[in-house]
């Protein structure tokens, strides 16, 4: 009886203090993913996928919290991206296949408050006070954070228009998968 | 000299311990989706099984024998097991990051994996030395990465082929299994003499 | 690199000398009736993407009278080409029509009502082009919105540019026409021959390149006389027959065939020393430096069961297809419609699509002969792998392409696709596995702007976040600056009050004394 306490205490201290050494000697301060990732995120903070900017979400990702998909301007791009980096299979169903979407706004509507200039992460937006607003398309990365600072709701999300430079062939449908699947 | 090599074939291939013995099928079927990840949870399994058959060799013969503790056996191995484990998470973790978030949960699993515990009794039962066990846990380790890895390479394949949908995915995989371990079978037939 | 692949690496380079496929021609009759003119349509939409590239500014206003030939609309950045005015009338529109393109999308055209006179514009005084130096001939040829006719429209001038700054000692030019149905480059060699020549010997003083060779397929032995004769006093071009296989009219697989050279995967043939340009521009580079004449019009083949009268005809850039249609006559309705060859070509949405440089024929294809069958499943035959000119395994590309393993599908050699077709015409399942490829490829596109888009994103934000940085320190800068002011401002009114009160104090000394 003693014998059998004895033997499996010390084997437990044994073992705890050969652990304690172990993670000491292997421990790891910052995960190196987190800045890996971080480095593939827009970097616009823009705060859609709920994490405070892009290095919460790329800390939320590494730790397995958040999925690959978690970022709506990364888009299916830069989910394929962190799949491959983190050697995970991505599921790309969530992702909204609709297409990019920018701010535009409604000149008609706008009266030059700068409310959304302030909210824009890239800088998009241009004009001053009491001048009706544009936003530059080629900088706009479609976050939506301007939409709701607009006091007159004439920021309005747009789908991008396809052009034949960007049109992409669907994907052929056979009808043998829609039998078998 | 002979007679280890014969081990070695014996162990991981006639007595393959996932598909002839059934042990460690939840890392078998889980950890199977690519060829680099099975190649980790391999290596990583064989590391613990070897570690595992010598550390519990000399529990067996230099604590429970003498002490007359038989009946500690599963838990003493368990709690060896499980430490090598952990030993194995924290180096993974510092060496391989990536390799670290593929493996997930099944690389704390090792440790519940039967194919370890069922291989260190499997020893005990059968009163071998400590380099035929040493040896024998290695051949069984090598047999299940072996496996492993083919099984991953054919569910690589099998990502590819249209299949119906009440057969997509794991129960596919097990029709795959069991064509898998029917081929082993053959190997029963190998004669050594 | 597999293990495997390795292995079989060992084995030396794989050689693959069946590729191709040989589908019926069905060239005759429409190659062999004479050339036919189009009568003058009263529409006119010229597109202003017409070639790869960037698309070009229209300089003309609505209302505006133009003559044939006129510049309408010049080149936009580097890779662009110059559109002109096909007749001579009036600007009335500037604005969207229906792309030949199977999306049904539509770009910008502008539109010209002719009045009927065709009348030319001011061509200039001819000059022997070989007393210009090759640049000149370049600007030229740009200026003559000259692009590349066999399909890719690739603008012609930059295309000699590389010439001056790559070392080319051939040109080569692509008589091959391999896709089925389409004559309308046999034709051209057949009647302008001379012209041909005569363009071939330009290119040659404008590349600097000491020999051009002509590679004819052997199904077009009119051709092939046609142009040995006219080439017969130029001994630096020879006229080459080349085996009837398609797709011999692919730039790499024709200089193979004519030099025996293998061009490598991510290499073009300048990398080899030769230009490959088509029959028909060098008739576009003659017509452009003898005549003065830009790009306005090409020989188009009209062919398909569905037709009356199939042939070739000179047809005005910017004519609608239904009015090509009409003048050759429906024996009854389409199936389909295709712009360009069966294999390579664009099926159309409709019929009021407008013809443009590229244009190489208009196919109006009965039920039997575009022939859509249901594809069943892969056999795993491998019938592709040997189609496929290029030496791709089709069948596993199109099965990663199937999961959305796009990655996949690159490391098998995607990017070499040439999407000749080759694949789906052989597959005994018909796959369309050149829609897998092209679908994959604009996907790869699609992400690749989306990458690019990201970056520019990140570095926006980056300049934002130092902006506002900076704008913080500016004003903790300025707030500081104020309050030095103001404390300044304070010390300095202090010591005027004590001076003020040290002078008054002896005053008030003075008083209490």
């Amino acid at each position: 009886m003693i014998a059998a306490i004895l033997s499996v205490t010390l084997l437990g201290i044994a073992l705890g203090f050969a652990l304690g050494f172990a993670a000491r000697k292997f421990a790891v301060e910052t995960d190196a993913r987190v800045a890996e990732i971080g480095a593939m995120m827009p970097g616009t903070n823009c705060g859609q996928c709920g994490y405070p900017g892009c290095p919460g979400a790329a800390a939320a990702i590494a730790a397995g919290e958040a999925t690959v998909t978690v970022c709506p301007p990364g888009g299916k791009a830069l989910a394929t991206a962190l799949a491959a980096k983190l050697g995970i299979a991505a599921d790309l169903s969530g992702v909204s296949d609709e297409g990019p979407k920018i701010a535009t706004i409604a000149e008609e509507i706008c009266i030059g408050c700068c409310r959304c200039i302030k909210e824009c992460p890239t800088d998009a937006i241009v004009g001053a006070a009491k001048q009706i607003h544009a936003v530059m398309r080629e900088a706009c990365t479609g976050c939506g954070n301007c939409v709701d600072r607009c006091p007159t709701e004439a920021v309005k999300m747009e789908p991008v228009p396809v052009t034949l430079q960007h049109w992409v062939w669907p994907k052929p449908q056979a009808k043998v998968e829609q039998a078998w699947a | 000299m002979s007679e280890f090599l014969i081990l070695l074939v014996t162990t991981a291939l006639v007595n393959n311990v996932v598909l002839i013995k059934f042990l460690g099928l939840c890392p078998f079927m889980g950890v199977s989706k690519s060829v680099d990840s099975a190649l980790g949870m391999g290596m990583a399994t064989t590391f613990v099984i070897t570690l595992a058959s010598a550390a519990t060799w000399m529990l067996e013969h230099w604590l429970l024998i003498p002490l007359e503790l038989g009946y500690l056996r599963i838990l003493t191995f368990i709690l060896v097991i499980a430490a090598t484990v952990q030993f194995v998470e924290l180096v993974v973790k510092k060496t391989s990051p990536d390799l670290y978030q593929a493996l997930g949960i099944y690389l704390p699993l090792i440790t519940t994996n039967c194919a370890v515990l069922g291989i260190a009794l499997l020893n005990v039962q059968e009163k071998s030395g400590f380099v035929w066990s040493l040896l024998s846990g290695f051949g069984s380790a090598f047999g299940f990465t072996l496996v492993l890895l083919i099984f991953a390479g054919l569910r690589e394949r099998l990502a590819l082929a249209r299949v119906p949908a009440a057969f997509a995915g794991a129960p596919i995989g097990f029709v795959l299994a069991s064509l898998l371990a029917l081929a082993f079978m053959g190997f029963s037939g190998l004669n050594f003499k | 690199m597999g293990l495997i692949e390795k292995v079989f690496s060992l084995l030396g380079p794989a050689i693959h000398t069946d590729w191709g496929v040989h589908p019926a021609d069905r060239k005759r009759p429409a190659a062999d009736s004479p050339v036919r003119g189009l009568p003058l349509p009263e529409r006119l939409h010229v597109p202003l993407q017409q070639h790869i590239g960037a698309a070009a500014r229209p300089i003309m206003l609505v209302g505006q009278t133009v003559l044939k030939g006129q510049l309408i609309a010049e080149a936009q950045g580097a890779t662009s080409a110059a559109v002109h005015a096909p007749t001579s009338g009036i600007v009335t529109a500037i604005g969207d029509i229906s792309a030949p393109h199977p999306s049904g999308l539509s770009f910008s055209a502008v539109t010209i009502e002719s009045d009927g006179a065709d009348r030319w514009a001011d061509t200039g005084a001819s000059v022997d082009p070989f007393s210009l130096p090759p640049q000149e001939i370049a600007r030229r040829v740009a200026a003559a919105g000259v692009v590349g006719l066999g399909g890719a429209t690739f603008p012609s001038a930059l295309k000699l540019g590389l010439g001056l700054r790559a070392k080319i000692h051939t040109l080569i030019l692509n008589g091959g026409e391999c896709e089925p149905y389409l004559s309308c480059d046999d034709r051209l060699m057949r009647d302008c021959a001379t012209e041909i020549v005569d363009g071939i010997r330009i290119m040659l003083h404008a590349t600097g390149a000491t020999r051009a060779l002509v590679g004819i397929e052997d199904n077009k032995p009119e051709a092939i006389a046609s142009m040995t004769a006219a080439a017969h006093d130029f001994p630096d071009i020879k006229v080459r027959s080349v085996p009837a296989r398609y797709p011999m009219g692919s730039e790499k697989h024709l200089f193979s065939e004519l030099t025996g050279q293998e061009v490598p995967a991510d290499g073009r043939t300048t990398d080899l020393g030769a230009l490959v340009h088509n029959v028909g521009t060098a008739w576009a580079v003659h017509e452009a430096l003898r005549q003065g004449r830009p790009l306005v019009e090409r020989l188009v083949t009209l062919n398909g069961g569905a037709l009356e009268r199939p042939g070739n005809i000179r047809v005005p850039i910017g004519t609608l297809v239904e009015d090509v249609l009409a003048f050759a006559g429906l024996r009854s309705e389409p199936a389909r419609l295709v712009m360009g060859g069966p294999m390579m070509g664009n099926r159309l949405p409709h019929a009021r699509v407008p013809v443009v440089k590229g244009t190489s024929g208009i196919l109006a294809l009965t039920a039997a002969e575009a022939a859509s069958l249901e594809p069943g499943p892969c056999i795993r035959c491998s019938t592709c792998v040997r189609a496929c000119p290029v030496g791709l395994l089709p069948l596993e590309m199109s099965a990663r392409i199937g999961v959305d393993d796009l990655n996949g599908a690159v490391a098998l050699g995607l990017k070499d696709c040439i999407a000749c077709g080759c694949c789906s015409y052989v597959c005994p399942s018909r796959i369309p596995l050149v829609h897998y490829f092209n679908h994959a490829k604009g996907e790869l596109a699609a992400q690749g702007r989306a990458q690019l888009r990201n970056e520019a994103a990140k570095r926006l934000a980056a300049a934002r976040i130092e902006r506002l940085a900076r704008e913080a320190q500016e004003k903790t800068a300025a707030a500081a600056r104020r309050k030095a002011e103001r404390a300044a401002q304070k010390a300095a009114e202090k010591a005027a009050a004590e001076a003020a009160q040290q002078a008054a104090q002896p005053a008030a000394e003075e008083t209490t004394t």
